[in-house]
């Protein structure tokens, strides 16, 4: 019998081991996302904009033209790099610390602007890098390091639903929401971001995808436990699904 | 060379430059008194085959600029003084980064809100780094429209020279005062720059990363050293203008409209038979010390005088330490300066010896 190559490394994907944690959904994203580089031939066009958080080191697992933006201001270097180059193909890939929190103004108005860009947003409801601080997406009673008696709904807000919130903005051509904790979900996963990324090949206008992911280290948990939580806490409060898609609706945003 | 000489604000004069350079991305959000300038570029920008936008805060519009200039792409932005505060951490990062870009402060009084006249407080800010982290911004001082013009359309060609931003200090006085301007359109800007460096997708190099993010060990030491080397390398920009101080006993040192209307001060002492000159730096950083130090050698005595509390005083001093010291005369913040201002106090330091 001949043996036959049924999985591989996509090819824009470097061959080195990636820094994430056992069961970290990181590494995931970044695959859904470079296949999705390489089945729409977008390899050689794309610019790769990074954001401040764990996946502060994409430019090293990706083999892109991409550049560093400072903290949550990705969407405005996007935006930068798209007016300059605008027959490239432009993303960014940002936690919700940088997204949700200290980047909400770049985000919103990037997403309203209609800015070309497509946008893959890592929901982990934690900040990551800095040791697993509250986030905007932090669940009620959660606990954290900064929040170690769990968030409360009183004191420090409801966890902010950025899927929903980006849908409702003008210039926004495909928004969703995805996991990536199962085979079924990861399949979705990827048509959502391949989605997000024809809105920009077609001009029609700016799409995001957030992406539910675990942070095992810091929620404390089993990367088995971590990937379950996924469906029993954190879908229940962010439903999974298409919140806009314009080409359904058959015109332009 | 010339077209025609046509009468303009400074601010424009600045955006005409600009064009004339071969920018092609202005990135702004209004603030007085520089709303001239994306007034202007929302149009001319457009007409121009380039883009314009209205960020949404000043924070933003450093991030685009940012961006832009990763392609390799003439881009620049402007604000005045509260909007230049929050610029900072991308010109920190396009500094680390080594990302040639314009950045226009049309400084207005201050601290916090201040006023919107004429100020010269944002020197330190401008000169010393402004921002976080040991770096460098090559700095120009316009004192006229004309050099508004002139200096904008040199700030491209220094900021891909060095791969370093650059900012252009102006103030209220320069943005708003008319003046007749000639324009003109630097011979054809070379199609290839930054190609060797800058982000169009890694289709014909292998894939580049513009970062500032240096974890490994050595390389930030590393990097911080090759920036010196290229700090030490500016060095040769450094320029002045000299007004005359040949036979001057009293060097007036000041920048920008200050230095423009010490000027005419100095002009109306001269027809009185006092001996004082104009030294006027158009290079902030780097700062014109060895001129200032020959000077100082020939026995020559000096006065700083700023629209602030005295920062350019201290690189001066810093200049001719070995030799000499300069006195400081203050004009505040908050008020308009006219040449009679400085008058008084020019003729005072003359006769102090
Ligand atoms: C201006 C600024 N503030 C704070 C930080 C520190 N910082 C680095 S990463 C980060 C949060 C990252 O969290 P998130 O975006 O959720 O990404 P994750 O690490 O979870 O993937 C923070 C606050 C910074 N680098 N810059
Ligand atoms: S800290 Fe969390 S987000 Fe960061 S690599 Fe580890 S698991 Fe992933």
């Amino acid at each position: 019998m001949k043996d036959e190559l049924v999985f591989k490394r996509p090819e824009v994907m470097a061959d080195v081991t990636m820094h994430y944690c056992p069961g970290c959904h990181h590494g995931v994203a970044h695959r859904l996302v470079a296949e999705c580089l390489e089945s729409m031939g977008l390899v050689e066009k794309a610019i790769a904009v990074c954001s401040i958080g764990c996946s502060v080191f994409l430019y090293n697992y990706l083999k892109l033209d991409s550049v560093e933006a400072p903290h949550g201001r990705a969407p405005a270097v996007a935006t930068g790099v798209k007016r300059a180059r605008p027959d490239n193909f432009v993303f960014t890939y940002q936690g919700d610390g940088d997204l949700a929190s200290i980047g909400m103004a770049e985000i919103m108005h990037c997403a309203n602007r209609g800015e070309r860009v497509s946008v893959v947003f890592v929901n982990n409801t934690v900040y990551g890098m800095t040791g697993g601080q509250m986030a905007p997406t932090t669940l009620i009673g959660q606990k954290t390091t900064t929040c170690p008696g769990g968030r409360c709904r009183d004191r420090e807000g409801a966890p902010i639903k950025m899927a929903e919130i980006i849908a409702g903005l003008g210039g926004v051509a495909y928004c969703a929401r995805v996991a990536v904790d199962s085979v079924k979900n990861i399949v979705k996963a990827k048509k959502a971001i391949q989605k997000a990324f024809e809105v920009q090949t077609q001009g029609l206008g700016f799409g995001f995808v957030e992406v539910l992911a675990t942070c095992p280290t810091n929620w404390r948990m089993t990367p088995v436990a971590a990937n379950a939580r996924i469906a029993e806490e954190m879908i229940p409060y962010f439903p999974l699904g298409e919140y806009k898609d314009v080409t359904k609706e058959g015109g332009t945003c | 060379m010339s077209d025609k000489r046509i009468f303009i604000k400074g601010n424009e004069a600045i955006a005409m430059g600009a064009l004339a350079a071969g920018a092609r991305c202005f990135f702004g959000y209004p603030i007085t008194p520089q709303n001239d300038i994306p007034e202007f570029l929302s149009k001319a920008m457009p007409d121009a085959g380039g883009e314009f936008v209205q960020a949404e805060s000043e924070v933003a519009a450093a991030n685009m600029l940012l961006g832009a200039a990763a392609c390799g792409i003439r881009a620049f932005t402007s604000s005045s003084s509260p909007g230049v505060s929050l610029k900072q951490e991308a010109i920190s990062y396009m500094a680390g980064s080594e990302l040639p870009g314009v950045i226009v402060n049309i400084n207005r009084g201050g601290p916090g809100l201040g006023d919107i006249g004429p100020a010269q407080g944002d020197y330190f800010q401008a000169v010393k780094g402004g921002g976080h982290g040991d770096y460098r911004l090559l700095v120009l001082a316009p004192g006229t429209c004309q050099e508004a013009y002139d200096l904008m359309i040199e700030s491209f060609d220094l900021a891909f020279k060095y791969r370093n931003p650059v900012m252009i200090l102006g103030d209220a006085i320069l943005g708003q005062m008319k003046e007749p301007v000639e324009p003109w359109k630097p011979e054809g800007i070379n199609p290839e720059e930054g190609k060797d460096w800058a982000l169009y997708g890694a289709s014909d190099h292998s894939p580049r990363i513009i970062k500032s993010l240096f974890l490994g060990e050595g390389e930030l030491a590393g990097q911080n050293q090759h920036l010196r080397e290229k700090y030490e390398a500016m060095q040769v920009e450094a320029r002045a203008e000299s007004y005359l101080t040949e036979d001057a006993e009293l060097v007036v040192c000041a920048y920008g409209s200050i230095g423009r209307i010490v000027k005419s001060a100095v002009r109306k002492l001269r027809a009185n038979g006092k001996k004082v000159g104009l030294f006027r730096p158009i290079t902030l950083y780097p700062f014109p010390s060895n001129e200032l130090l020959e000077l100082a050698k020939k026995g020559k005595r000096f006065l700083t005088t700023e629209h602030n509390l005295g920062q350019m005083v201290e690189d001066v001093r810093l200049a001719i330490r070995t030799v000499a010291d300069s006195e400081f005369f203050g004009f505040m913040p908050g008020n308009l300066p006219t040449p009679d201002a400085f008058e008084e106090p020019i003729l005072a330091a003359l006769e102090r010896k």
